[in-house]
């Protein structure tokens, strides 16, 4: 511009995200449901890492949980029953640069999604998988869920539920490749808040299972373990969760454990006492990640490719 | 190269004086033998020699169900037909002029497939005459008999004496073998077929490359010692560069050369074979093949990465579609641009997983709940496999939403040459947009003629939108009051109106206007215009008209129906037949396109079509022609 230096640029002002950035429509959850704490987490979270909105997409199947990403002012995909996560990596295979955050249920991930779950944490690529778990299907109002614990009563087992319950995190940490697997409870905001940036920073799939309540249909599920602290088992590790002292001052149950070794996560995953293990159990930043494998090309020009695909048509030549 | 020695033996010594030299037209071979024993490499080089030399070529695979079925049995016949002409080949043609058979067993499923006629040249390998178990020598023995009262030519062949003089599993080298005798009665040029082998075999090593080559020309030299026919199909040149190569490999080149980012695909035959093309070169253009856990996660997948951004595309068969078709919806309700291939296999359930049917145009017009209108394409050549997958990615981000592309297994295994595709620039998916989007415009801004929109992709800032699956209004919020949905609804039905009022009225093959019509779609196109030609010739007033979309159809149909006394499709799949137990018209259940049509046109629209797991041969529906012509006078 006529007047100015060569080498001139116009200071801009650096880019602040503030909390109000991140947030969407009016949640619409029932009062006291535990997805409004994990909302405001993420949020805080994101503020806090100032990921730019445009390139942060939560990517959710269908549940009170996977309404998530309307409640978000970012990119989302509010898709199918059971089938955020191959979406989800499917997003993530030729996209670098995006943040993503799946938010599931556990009707979602662990019933009709099976199959995803389990390859997703074998594939391990790059995202953060948020398991809203409240023991039962919310929606669709009160069905057993696969978490349900065995003789609770639902509306399809209205005299108790049969099932054995699964333990998603034991599952998680059953499948090779696993790579940040932990859990938290949504009634301990900061212990939440601290999972969830520790999931988000680990490059991997990180999964997170998130006690959920669902003052609706399950009140009484973790009632007692909110009530009482010590129905919870703090993991505490300097490479695990970090917790400030004065939250972890309040748990009376606390374990000391190295996220390095499975085998122990193991076993204080399986632990059959009726206390929540809240923590890090598992951490391996070296798993092979899939994402690396399918951004492969990227940066190819067009020209190149022309000439990849004239190369491939001329040994059909006659 | 070492030269065999020549027997003697043999059943019809000749010397070149005396060759029995033919000129055809066309000619329709086939190379028959148990699964494993390569008959389908045999039919595959000969028919791109053929086609090197500028023949008109169309091979279709014989392909058991089994991967190492029982051998000698009638079940377990692999191989290929070639029908090779001086004129560009449009269809694998009626019954075959010359047949070589690996043993009787396989032969009877040929026979029974009706490929054969009496005086169709059956070269017999002879081995099983001097089988240490008496059964197979009897069963041998009464095979000649039978062929004979059949009145097929039979010539003995021992091909595998000659072969153990060169390999010690002549089980492995009888394809090769048998090359040579087919090269040398089509006098194909030895050097072409020697380029073919070096290709195929050096990846397994000098040896066998050696192996292979003395093989072919073994079997050569001695068919021109010991065989006296000629065959020679004259060839009218094309000028132009052609390649050659099946449908499936196309369809892989079709998505490299639209610049697709990802095929996301879960294994079923016939479509597999595509991807595995794909895998070998995709990474060359930049792309990557992406194989998930089942079909749902495999298009789940795919809509990930177009949802941000990247092209992307699914290739599945019938089964696959079912699972698909959830995602389909979706896809077409969140407007979210995908191709999906679909290679048709016979159905329901899983059917004839390696033979053709045309039997998933309604699976994939209806498949998914709700009203999803989606374009559907379907492919009617292997040029076809190519350019529709370009125009499928292209559909696909126009009209955003997804775009079928319908082959089949037919299409899937032949081999046909066409023109060398000229790579435009264009045809590649433009880089993703990145830019800042105005916020004031939501992310479906839907013209209110068209329903086209544009669509905001993660990482443009100002776009931010949560793209649901529930219904929705502009801004993509759920919506609540009961007008969003009807109009909706109208957007995205109203795309395929406007891309019907782009394309041209299809062309007629044949009469512009007499007493019947067929309309067909797909694979069949070859035959069903060869059928008209022949009837034709006769006088026959018969026209075809072949549709390559399907959904939206193309326009003007109605107008060119009019023209004719009688109106039917000929199409692979299932219709009632008129006049058996129960069917009535008013019970009587049409073949698909016959639907669509009827439903579309109001005409009384007959339908012709049959299951054979095999593509309809034109004399097949040359004859259905006829009967309905002769009913009608
Ligand atoms: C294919 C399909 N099957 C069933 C449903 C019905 N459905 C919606 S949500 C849901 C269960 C939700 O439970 P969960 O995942 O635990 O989520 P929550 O509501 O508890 O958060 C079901 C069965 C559906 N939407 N799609
Ligand atoms: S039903 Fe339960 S899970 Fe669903 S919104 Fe209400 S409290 Fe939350
Ligand atoms: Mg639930």
């Amino acid at each position: 511009m006529y007047g100015l230096k060569k080498d001139w640029v116009m200071e801009k002002r650096p880019r602040v995200c503030v909390l109000e950035d991140y947030v969407g429509s009016e949640a619409r959850w029932c009062p006291g449901c535990g997805d409004h704490a994990v909302l405001s987490s993420v949020q805080r979270v994101a503020r806090d890492l100032q990921l730019p909105p445009e390139k942060t997409v939560i990517v959710s199947g269908i549940g009170c949980s996977s309404r998530f990403p309307h409640y978000m002012k970012t990119y989302g995909f509010h898709g199918l029953h059971g089938r955020a996560l191959p979406v989800a990596c499917g997003i993530r295979s030729r996209r670098p640069d995006l943040d993503i955050i799946v938010v599931t249920g556990d009707g979602d991930c662990c019933a009709i999604g099976t199959a995803h779950w389990i390859h997703a944490i074998r594939y391990n690529m790059n995202i953060t998988v948020l398991l809203l778990d409240n023991n039962i299907y919310g929606l669709t109002k009160a069905q057993t869920s696969p978490t349900t614990k065995r003789t609770e009563r639902s509306n399809t087992h209205p005299r108790g539920s049969f099932f054995v319950s699964l333990n998603p995190i034991s599952v998680t940490l059953g499948i090779d490749n696993a790579s940040f697997v932990a859990q938290t409870v949504d009634w301990n905001p900061p212990h939440l808040y601290e999972t969830i940036k520790a999931a988000h920073e680990h490059k991997g799939t990180s999964f997170v299972r998130i006690l959920q309540r669902c003052p609706h249909y399950t009140s009484h599920i973790f009632a007692e373990a909110q009530r009482d602290s010590s129905l919870m088992l703090l993991m505490r590790h300097p490479e695990g969760i970090n917790v400030p002292d004065a939250v972890a001052k309040t748990f009376k149950n606390q374990v000391e454990h190295d996220p390095s070794n499975l085998n122990e996560g193991r076993e204080i995953a399986s632990q059959s006492n009726g206390v929540y293990p809240i923590g890090l159990f598992y951490k391996n930043p070296q798993a092979e990640r899939y994402d690396d494998f399918t951004s492969y090309g990227l940066e190819m020009g067009p020209s190149a490719e022309i000439e990849a695909v004239n190369e491939a048509l001329d040994r059909f030549m006659v | 190269m070492k030269q065999p020695a020549i027997e003697t033996t043999t059943p019809s010594t000749t010397d070149s004086a005396k060759l029995n030299r033919r000129t055809v037209q066309q000619h329709i071979v086939e190379v028959v033998s148990d699964s494993g024993e390569g008959a389908q490499t045999c039919g595959q080089m000969f028919g791109t020699v053929s086609a090197k030399m500028g023949n008109g070529i169309w091979t279709v695979e014989i392909i058991p169900a089994e991967i190492e079925p029982p051998r000698r049995s009638s079940a377990g016949a692999s191989g290929n037909r070639i029908r090779l002409g001086s004129n560009p080949v449009t269809n694998a043609g009626d019954t075959a002029d010359v047949v070589i058979a690996f043993n009787e067993q396989v032969l009877y499923s040929r026979i029974d497939g009706g490929a054969l006629k009496p005086g169709t040249l059956v070269f017999l390998e002879s081995v099983w005459a001097e089988d240490p178990q008496e059964e197979v020598r009897n069963a041998y023995q009464e095979a000649l008999a039978d062929f004979k009262k059949r009145e097929f030519e039979v010539i003995e062949v021992p091909m595998e004496k000659e072969c153990l003089k060169h390999t010690e599993d002549p089980r492995r080298g009888k394809n090769m073998w048998a090359l040579g005798l087919l090269c040398a009665i089509y006098e194909r040029d030895l050097e072409l077929v020697h380029g073919e082998i070096v290709k195929k075999f050096t990846r397994k090593g000098k040896s066998v490359v050696n192996t292979n080559l003395a093989l072919v020309d073994a079997g050569f030299n001695w068919a021109k010692e010991n065989l006296s026919y000629r065959f020679e199909v004259p060839v009218v040149g094309t000028p132009e560069p052609m390649v050659v190569m099946n449908g499936n490999q196309a369809v892989g080149l079709g998505a490299m050369a639209s610049g697709m980012d990802v095929c996301s695909m879960y294994p079923i035959t016939p479509a597999t074979s595509a991807s595995h093309y794909l895998a070998s070169v995709f990474h060359k253009a930049g792309g990557v093949v992406h194989q998930a856990e089942d079909e749902i996660a495999a298009v789940g997948f795919a809509l990930g990465a177009s949802y941000a951004g990247k092209t992307a595309c699914t290739i599945t068969s019938g089964p696959g579609l079912a699972l698909k078709s959830e995602f389909l919806g979706l896809a077409v309700m969140a407007e979210i641009p995908l191709v999906v291939v679909v290679v048709q296999r016979g159905g329901p359930s899983t059917g004839l997983p390696t033979k053709i049917e045309q039997g998933d145009l309604l699976a994939t017009l209806y498949g998914s709940p709700g009203d999803s209108p989606k374009i559907i394409l379907a492919a009617a050549t292997i040029d076809e496999c190519f350019h529709f997958v370009i125009t499928a990615r292209k559909l696909a981000e126009q009209f955003r939403g997804p775009v079928i592309v319908l082959t089949d297994a037919n299409l899937a295994t032949g081999q046909q040459p066409f023109k060398r595709p000229v790579i435009r620039e264009e045809w590649l998916a433009p880089p993703i947009d990145q830019s800042q989007w105005d916020s004031t415009v939501p992310p479906f801004d839907w013209d209110p003629e068209t329903g086209i929109s544009r669509r905001p992709i993660p990482g443009q800032r100002g776009g931010e939108y949560v793209l649901t699956g529930l219904a929705h209004g502009e801004e993509s919020r759920v919506a609540y009051e009961s007008g969003i949905n009807q109009r909706a609804m109208a957007m995205r039905s109203r795309k395929l109106a406007v891309l019907q009022n782009s394309l041209k009225q299809p062309k007629l093959h044949g009469a512009s206007e007499g007493d019947l019509l067929v309309v067909s779609w797909g694979s069949t196109l070859g035959a069903v215009e060869e059928a008209i030609d022949r009837v034709r010739e006769d006088g026959g007033k018969v026209a075809s008209l072949h549709l390559r979309f399907l959904s939206p159809l193309e326009p003007g149909l109605k107008e060119i129906f009019g023209r004719f006394k009688k109106i039917m499709t000929v199409e692979i799949n299932y219709s009632d037949e008129e006049g058996e137990p129960y069917i009535t018209p008013t019970t009587r259940r049409y073949a698909q396109l016959a639907r669509i049509l009827r439903d579309h046109t109001l005409v009384d629209v007959d339908c012709w079509s049959r299951v054979p797991g095999s593509p309809i041969p034109p004399g097949a529906i040359e004859a259905e022609l006829r009967k309905r012509l002769n009913t009608e006078n």
